[in-house]
Order: C-alpha cells, then structure tokens, then sequence
C-alpha cells in the first residue's frame, strides 16, 4: 500500500491498528465527537499525599495508559520517581503516552520495556540510547510518534485515552490549582501538560512546593485534579532550560540566519501585523536577531510570536515590536519568567497552538515559520525523527503542525560533515512537501515550484542566490559523495502519523 | 615509500579526521573508527588505501578515527602522516600531491 508521498506502508500494520495512508494536508470541515474523561466524585479535601506507590496502588491496573509531559525537559525528576514505583509495583502491558520523552527518561523507558511494564509507546519523539534500542527492535509494538498538535487531537478523539496522568508542577495548592511559573523548579508555559489534565480520568500532581489555597493564576484548576503528591523535587531547575541564550557565531549560521531574513522581508507576508513562529537553534535564534532590526527599520510590528518561545523573542515584546507571546512552551529561563510578569505572554494548550480538528488553531493563523531539517529531499519532504544511520533520534514536535503556515521556511546546512542534508529521498517523511516553500541553506535557496508567487516575489534578491532544490542535492552530493544505502530488516518500529492521524511514512528495525 | 616509524597526521576536531601510520610488514592494514561508517565506510578504505598506493606504500599499518571528514582531507591527512612516517617531509613527493 503506498501513500500520496510515494512511501510503501506495511499492509499488516496499517490493518492491524486500522490506520488509513496519508492523502493530503488539507484538514476539510469534518464533523468529529469529542470525548470526555470519567469523574471520581469528591469535594477535595484530601487530595494531598506523600505516598507515590500509595497513589500508583490506588490508580493503576495493567493495560493501562500513563502520561507524562516533558516541560522540566532534562531536568526532570517526577518521571523517573512514577516509573521506578510502577516497575517495582509488577504493573505489565502499560501504554506510555507522554507529550514528549526526554534524555533523562531514557535508562527507565527501557528497564520498563524489558520488565514487561511498558509495551506500547505514543511520542513526539525520543533520542539517544531509547530511540537507539527501539530502532533494534527493543520495543515487540511499533512506536507511534505524533506531532504536538497531532497528540491534542488525539487524547480529544480518545484515540489516545489517558487513565492516569502523573503531571509535575513547580507549585500547587492543596486542591490542586497549579501553575508553571512558580517555585524552583519553574518552566513557564504548561501548555502540553494541560491536554492532559483536561482528558485524563485521573491526574494526579507531584509538586515540591505546595502554596496556600487558592492558588492563582491557575493553570491546571481543581476541577481536574485527583491528587496532589507532594516529593522533594521536581526538577532540576539547571537542567530544565538552557541559561542565558547566547547567540550563534558559527559563519554558516549566521549566514543561513540573515538569508531567512532575507526571504521573510521580501515575501508578501511582511507587513504590519504579521506573526511568527521560530525554532530554538542557533540559526533560528539568530533569524529573531536579524527580524528584529528589519522591523525596527522598516516600522513594522508582529501581532503575535508563536509555539516555543525562547528570551529573543519576549526581548521583542517587551520592546513593542511584538503584541502578543502565545506561549506553548519555553525553552528558556528569559522566556519562563518572562509569562510570570508580562501579561501579552498568553499560556496556550497544545489544542490552540496546533490542533488541527478545531475550530482554528493558532497555526491556522500563522503567517511566517522557520523550521529545521535533518534531511530534505528534491519534493520538499523533511525527515527529524531518523539519523543519518537510519535510527530514531529526533522528535516530530510541532513542525508537521506549524509547517501549515502561509511561509513555511526549512533552514538547514548543506551539509553537515559528510552527511547531505539535501537529499534524493528522505529515510522518513514527517512533513509533506506539499506544507513547505522555501529552503535555505548557506549556499541559496530553494523555492517549491508550487509556489510561483514566492518564485517571482524572490527570485531576484541580491546576495541570494536560488536554485531548484535538484541542483541543491547536487551540490551537495558532489561535495559528500554518494552513501551506501542504509539497510533495514522487513519490521516495523515506529509509525509516523501525519497531523489528521494517518499514516505518513513507518521505520523499520536498522539492520547491524 | 618505506613506513619505518609511527606518525599522526589530522585531528578530532568534526570534518577532520586522524590517521595513524606505523610499521607492517604484509599490505595495508586499516582499523577504521567513523561516525559515517556505514554510509561511507567502504570509501575512507578506499581513499586510505589508493593514497598509500600511490606514494608506493606497500606495508603499513593504518589506525584512522574519522570525524565525518570529505574525501580530500583524508587524502591529505594520509599523505602527511605517510610522510611524516616514512621521515619524507623534507622532500614530499610531489607527483602525488
């Protein structure tokens, strides 16, 4: 069975767990039902506890799904502390389901699959030793990896039914009213965790810092909450974001960075009013740089900045250039504590930001964003989830939902080392080509030759040379020289969903 | 070209690679460490090996940790760690340059 991006899809699987091949990025106006989560009925007032394994005890029973989210990113404690008490409580056939897996969860998600506690797994993404063990084929299931967006339509459809959420928070009142912004162990936005405490039947809070009742702002209210468990720590308040944010001085960077630039300044969309949405690297940090004195030059203001916020980007609404922050997660301090004190830095659920069975998300408005790519190949397809060497190491985050943007930009080197980034065929399809049109690297751009206005609007700028995205792959490839073909066994370790739940591209087990 | 001493030519840095030369006595022996190895594996032995060949080297033993390096760095760095190994670097030979 191949679908609309030319990728043979395992018929057996595809049956197996009834998914559908992917067709094509337009959503349409289907009508669909939400679900809703069960509601154990209390008045509240004993919600607080110590005992993790009591807690474990009282909510779970094999064959069920666990959420987690992965705000406190590598500083993490609360997943490992849940994980070791369900281990060791003997739970089996559990459905991991968190927004994301980060590297510090990686030892336990794989002594969890050994002991028979975890046997299926739904991501954004996941790296190093875990996604090395299920591209040998440690996992018997295949992974299932959705967007951001792509999870918030999932829990709401109840294709993904959570039955306990285990959800840390750097505060919470005795009722459960918790915020992200508060405490040691602050991360700012909650907006992926919120999905969770809204659908899950049980949720239940781990904080180190419980506050006098009630507690505001309140992100995740009372309403939803089941237990509030107090620990010692959360997280590690180092390990959760980078520090300060230092710009890139790497020339190809720098060079990438202000040819974006380039492209966002001369493409239509730049106008009073327009909005954005970049990355966290080096390259997309630096493109905040250069925006920023192209508004200031030409008086030009953003209605709203989008998706993971980084400090470049509150630094521009603080300075006005910005109106609104619409804040899904923040990858660093500055833009933590930055919603703290600026009331235009608005907390958006995974829903808002991306889900694309809505009525309207935020990307359905985004006018510019910049996203990277591992690889990209001659029909704009973009690979983040497989390395070079054909395994799992990288994350779907928002990039299929965000790439639906009016000015959907893939900054990327040429090469890196002696990988091509620009490729024939990507190993994994995660973003159609259909959803991109502008690549840049340091040597020119790109344009998708669906886009003729694009072509016309900069096809003639000084100091950026275009080329079609062939001639790119050539270049590259006469540098590099042509690899060996990866190789993979017949099986099936991981299925890559599209944003509307279909099937994209899978990957098989690498063959060593 | 005689190898008769042990010598590094390269670094760790990325897009480098190091190679080690010392004393054989049967062919061109390579023990190959690369983050590229299964795409370009094959092709870091076969510049290795066509380099040495071409400065008529017929023994040596080759230790080369490759850092994602293109193929005329590691032709260079070959030729300077034969060189420095066969104590030529005085008088390269040019031919093959």
């Amino acid at each position: 069975m191949k679908n609309n991006v030319d990728r043979d899809l395992p018929e057996d699987v595809m049956a197996d767990l009834n998914y559908q091949p992917f067709k094509t990025t337009e959503i349409g106006h289907p009508e669909i039902q939400r679900v809703a989560p069960k509601v154990h009925v209390s008045t509240g007032d004993d919600k607080v506890v110590t005992d993790i394994k009591q807690v474990v005890k009282d909510t779970l029973q094999d064959g069920m799904t666990i959420s987690f989210h992965h705000h406190f990113r590598n500083g993490d404690f609360v997943f490992n502390k849940v994980m070791r008490e369900i281990i060791d409580g003997g739970y089996k056939d559990l459905t991991l389901a968190p927004s994301s897996l980060t590297g510090v969860m990686n030892d336990m998600v794989i002594e969890a699959i050994k002991a028979g506690t975890i046997t299926h797994i739904t991501s954004s993404g996941m790296r190093g030793s875990l996604g090395d063990f299920v591209s040998h084929g440690g996992l018997k299931n295949p992974v299932i990896f959705r967007s951001h967006g792509n999870r918030a339509r999932a829990i709401e459809h109840g294709d993904i039914k959570i039955d306990v959420a285990f959800l840390g928070v750097p505060n919470a009142d005795a009722l459960g009213n918790a915020n992200g912004m508060e405490g040691d162990a602050v991360f700012g936005s909650l907006g992926y965790a919120l999905m969770d405490a809204q659908y899950a039947n049980k949720v239940v809070l781990l904080t180190d810092n419980i506050v006098s009742y009630p507690n505001t702002p309140a992100s995740i209210k009372q309403t939803q909450v089941d237990y509030v468990v107090k620990v010692d720590k959360v997280g590690d308040p180092d390990k959760i974001g980078s520090g300060a944010t230092r710009f890139t001085k790497d020339p190809k960077e720098l060079k990438i960075a202000s040819t974006v630039n380039d492209v966002i300044v001369n493409s239509p969309y730049f106008k009073d009013g327009f909005s954005f949405q970049t990355g966290s690297g080096g390259a997309a940090l630096a493109v905040t740089r250069y925006l920023r004195q192209a508004m200031i030059d030409n008086h030009i203001k953003a209605s709203f900045a989008l998706g993971g916020i980084t400090k470049p980007t509150t630094d521009l609404l603080n300075e006005g250039l910005v109106d609104k922050v619409m804040d899904v997660q923040d990858f660093d301090k500055g833009a933590a504590e930055s919603m703290h004190t600026n009331k235009n830095q608005q907390e958006i659920d995974a829903s808002w930001y991306a889900d694309p069975d809505n009525k309207g998300a935020m990307v359905d408005q985004l006018d510019v964003v910049i996203l990277s790519a591992l690889e990209i190949d001659t029909k704009f397809n973009v690979n983040v989830m497989s390395g070079s060497d054909g395994v799992i190491r990288g994350a779907i985050g928002g990039h299929q939902d965000a790439a639906t943007a009016k000015l959907t930009i893939i900054s990327a080197p040429l090469v890196r080392g002696r990988i091509a980034t620009v490729v024939p065929d990507v190993t994994t399809i995660v973003t159609p080509g259909d959803s991109v049109d502008v690549l840049v690297t340091e040597y020119g751009i790109a344009i998708n030759p669906k886009r003729k206005d694009l072509q016309e609007a900069l096809g003639n700028l000084p100091g950026v040379p275009v080329y079609t995205i062939s001639e790119l792959q050539q270049l590259a490839e006469k540098k590099v020289g042509q690899p060996k073909p990866l190789e993979f066994t017949d099986r099936t370790v991981a299925m890559i969903e599209y944003r509307d739940g279909s099937i994209i591209d899978t990957i098989k087990e690498v063959k060593d | 070209m005689e190898i008769k001493d042990t010598a590094v030519a390269g670094t760790l840095e990325s897009s480098d690679i190091q190679i080690m030369i010392s004393k054989a006595t049967d062919g061109i022996q390579i023990e190959l460490k690369s983050d590229v190895e299964k795409q370009f594996g094959d092709q870091i032995r076969h510049v290795i090996t066509a380099t040495l060949n071409a400065l008529g080297v017929q023994a040596a033993k080759v230790k080369a940790v490759d850092k994602g390096a293109l193929d005329c760095v590691i032709k260079a760095r070959t030729i300077a760690a034969a060189q420095r190994a066969s104590e030529t670097t005085a008088t390269p030979a040019w031919e093959v340059l």
